[in-house]
């Protein structure tokens, strides 16, 4: 006998009271707020409501000139000078710092950003807490980090960071380029500069010499311009690949250091032999993750033709107990999508898959009515010629591919311009280890999805970029090495 | 020793029981674990996880005296709270079945017998028989057995499954609750093997412990054991229930317990028919936890009484 329980969660909203939002935010630079010389600022809003958030000043060339300049003072006169450990000590003090203000820093982190709360609170935080805390420690350890190679800080890193992790993203750049002795200029992407404009509050409070760290807002022009300019050493980006070509472009014939974290689109690949629902859970996790807003996001899924009934079976089912709806509900996992901008990319593509007449499969949920929000949404009976399948979409879209060999699922998870991550689902270990060694992927998991750790490098493959953060490899991309 | 003599249908079943892994495991329980409940939906998985509740007192020295006041209390649990629901049944040895049957007389609420030479398992089958016949003889509704754990770990599966369908066999009108005592069971690959040999055998409720052992009815086990009960009706159409016991003493557990059969099984399975909750100490936890929702109040324990 059937029974007609329903048992529906009520709604469980974190508090919003402890989280102040200015109306008006300026530049942070040489360890002031300054008006931006531009004389112009541009609005922030809430994806989850389109409510207005804050005014934001909109750097321009001569901003970015300023800051640039209170970076290179600070860099000759003050940060160089200090030695490891005191540098470790100011890493400490933020990292702390934000350790306190957590619940301050993931509330403002969804309020700005979309993502659930759940996330910022127990990933985004945690994490870019975690990094500062890793690399003080690296801060006074360098000549063992690198023996007998001569470390050196390069001086000053310009960085560009994505809307998909603002605070986490952040910190995976700072971190370790102050512990190496940098100082540096970053620029936050322009619909997420919240939670980078209250970092740059945690290092007034931190006492934090002045210029060290330079935040200045604003669009792609100034990124553009801080990529630019002369006097940095260093460039650090993150985001889409087409900005990363750009700026390795603007980078040539010049004798900036640079590291590049791009796009992906991911493989995902299940054996007849894996842990099944585990398997399921780990395909959840890795595509609808902060709305599928993540570079190395399996939005792959390659299943083997002897359990992909049962798998997609699984996976529809799972999908019905999924929250998707106002991110500060502790019990959403997807909450709004970052931009309207963001939302129409993804509604396109969703609309290009059913021109390629792949077969759509979303749950029967309600969204919100305001808000930029997108039903979880996979994709079967695709083929590996289809643009939904060869391009990153950036959002809660999973396409779904059959296989029959390993050497089948191998050639085709390769086959693409990306190589960032992917991830195997096996009971075999053997397998494991000879499916990863053939993966062209920065980062190979094995029977999980989107684990994160400040002493794991990170990094891509072909077009998903270059260099490594996080770890040793992370303490690298800041330093140079004269004999 | 000879190998054990397991039929080829048997292998071949058990070697459909998929890989568990266990990290995989813990990080889907953790994902239940930071929903949050409130309101309106907190009263109601209150109730709900009420109305499952064998009560249970399993002791060597348990009397009539003792399982007539447990009775009593099965009935009603908190007077002063009006409308509260019953229990949904009285666990007892089939001893007590007789004195706990007379004691709940017609207020629905159930007799369930352990059996089968519990907790160990470790008799010889014509005791189990007689043991469970004593306690069908006594009137329990529900048999509770439990598994020989030494042959299921000795790869002796065909022993362990005909010894379910045989104690099946006897349970014409009960329904057959079977134990695997899995804080004996080393892995979740093996709950999983143990589960769907049991459903292939005629469980109607699988079971997790008989609380005499730690650990008893921990998330990832039972995580497991819905796994199975999931991919039974998914293939059959047919429903298995689920007890955990042992160790599920706070509101708060047996709530992400809900959470977990809800986003596992679905909804179909949220009453007590097919959910149980093996305690003896649960009750006055979520009754504390009721009576604070409804008065925004915390009660002292000393308003409960104990059984």
């Amino acid at each position: 006998m059937m029974s007609n329980t329903t048992w529906n969660l009520d709604p469980s909203l974190e508090s919003t009271a402890l989280v102040q939002i200015k109306p008006q935010y300026e530049l942070f630079i040489d360890g002031k707020w300054q008006a931006p010389l531009s004389k112009t600022y541009f609005d922030s809003i809430n994806p989850a409501d389109e409510t207005h958030l804050a005014k934001i000043a909109w750097a321009n060339q001569a901003d970015v000139d300023l800051a640039v300049r209170a970076a290179r003072t600070a860099y000759t006169n003050v940060w160089s000078q200090l030695s490891g450990a005191e540098r470790g000590k100011y890493l400490f003090r933020i990292a702390r710092l934000m350790q306190e203000k957590a619940r301050e820093l993931a509330v403002l982190e969804t309020l700005d950003g979309g993502k659930p709360i759940r996330e910022a609170r127990d990933v985004d935080v945690p994490l870019a807490c975690n990094h500062f805390f890793y690399y003080a420690g690296w801060a006074d350890k360098l000549l063992e980090a690198f023996p007998s190679q001569n470390p050196v800080a390069l001086g000053v890193a310009g960085q560009i960071t994505p809307w998909n992790f603002p605070l986490l993203m952040l910190a995976w750049k700072i971190a370790p380029a102050l512990a190496c002795g940098n100082t540096v200029v970053l620029k936050p992407a322009e619909t997420t500069s919240l939670t980078a404009l209250k970092f740059a509050e945690i290092c007034q409070e931190a006492g934090l010499p002045a210029g060290v760290v330079n935040i200045v807002t604003g669009y792609g022009d100034t990124g553009a311009a801080l990529v630019a300019h002369p006097d940095l050493d260093k460039i650090a980006f993150t985001g889409s690949t087409a900005v990363g070509k750009q700026i390795q472009k603007a980078c040539i014939g010049t004798t900036k250091k640079l590291t590049l974290e791009l796009g992906g689109k991911s493989a995902n690949i299940i054996l007849e032999d894996a842990p099944i629902d585990q398997a399921v859970e780990g395909v959840i996790n890795a595509i609808f993750f902060n709305q599928g807003h993540v570079c190395c996001a399996g939005s792959r899924l390659f299943v083997q033709e002897s359990i992909a009934t049962q798998v997609l079976e699984k996976l529809k089912f799972r999908l019905q107990s999924i929250y998707v709806g106002n991110p500060l509900d502790k019990n959403t996992d997807i909450g709004a999508i970052n931009s309207k901008k963001q939302l129409q990319t993804i509604e396109r593509y969703i609309q290009l898959g059913l021109e390629e007449g792949a077969e759509i499969y979303q749950p029967t949920c309600e969204l919100p009515s305001s808000g930029y929000y997108c039903k979880p949404t996979l994709f079967t009976d695709v083929a590996q010629s289809a643009r939904i399948v060869q391009e990153e979409i950036f959002g809660p879209v999973l396409t779904i591919q059959t296989f029959r060999t390993i050497e089948e699922v191998v050639q085709k998870a390769n086959n693409t311009p990306y190589g960032l991550a992917a991830g195997i689902w096996t009971d075999k270990g053997a397998r494991i280890f000879g499916v990863s060694q053939q993966l062209q992927a920065g980062v190979v998991w094995a029977n999980t999805y989107n684990k994160f750790d400040p002493a794991s490098p990170f990094g891509g493959y072909k077009e998903s970029g270059f260099g490594r953060e996080g770890g040793l490899h992370g303490l690298r991309a800041y330093l140079k090495f004269p004999n | 020793m000879l190998p054990p003599r397991n039929n080829p249908d048997l292998l071949s079943l058990l070697a459909k029981s998929p890989a568990i892994d266990q990290t995989g495991s813990i990080e889907r329980v953790a994902r239940i674990q930071t929903r949050s409940l409130k309101g309106a939906a907190k009263l109601q998985g209150l109730r709900m996880a009420l109305s499952m509740i064998d009560l249970t007192t399993l002791e060597g020295k348990d009397t009539p005296g003792k399982v007539r006041q447990l009775c009593f209390k099965a009935q009603h649990l908190h007077d002063q709270t009006p409308d509260l629901p019953k229990v949904a049944a009285v666990c007892v040895y089939p001893s007590m079945v007789g004195v706990a049957k007379k004691a709940l007389g017609d207020s629905g609420i159930k007799v369930a017998s352990v059996s089968t030479a519990f907790p160990s398992g470790q008799a010889p089958f014509s005791v189990k028989k007689d043991d469970t016949l004593f306690a069908l003889e006594n009137g329990a509704d529900e048999i509770d057995m439990v598994i020989s754990r030494g042959r299921f770990l000795a790869g002796d599966y065909q022993f362990v499954f005909d010894e379910i369908a045989a104690i099946k066999e006897l349970c014409t009108s009960a329904r057959l609750k079977v134990i695997f005592e899995t804080g004996e069971l080393d892995s979740l690959d093996q709950v999983r093997k143990i589960s769907d040999l049991a459903i292939a055998a005629g469980a109607d409720f699988i079971k997790t412990s008989t609380g005499k052992i730690q650990p008893a009815a921990t998330f990832p086990v039972v995580l497991t054991m819905l796994g199975a009960i999931k991919d039974h009706f998914d293939k059959t159409g047919q429903m298995i229930g689920m007890k955990p016991a042992g160790g599920i003493s706070s509101a708060k557990l047996a709530l992400q317990h809900l959470l977990l059969v809800k986003e596992v099984l679905g909804e179909a399975w949220l009453t007590n028919e097919w959910y149980r909750f093996g305690a003896s100490s649960l009750a006055n936890d979520l009754l504390l936890q009721y009576q604070k929702q409804l008065t925004g109040k915390y009660q002292s324990a000393a308003y409960f009484s104990i059984d």
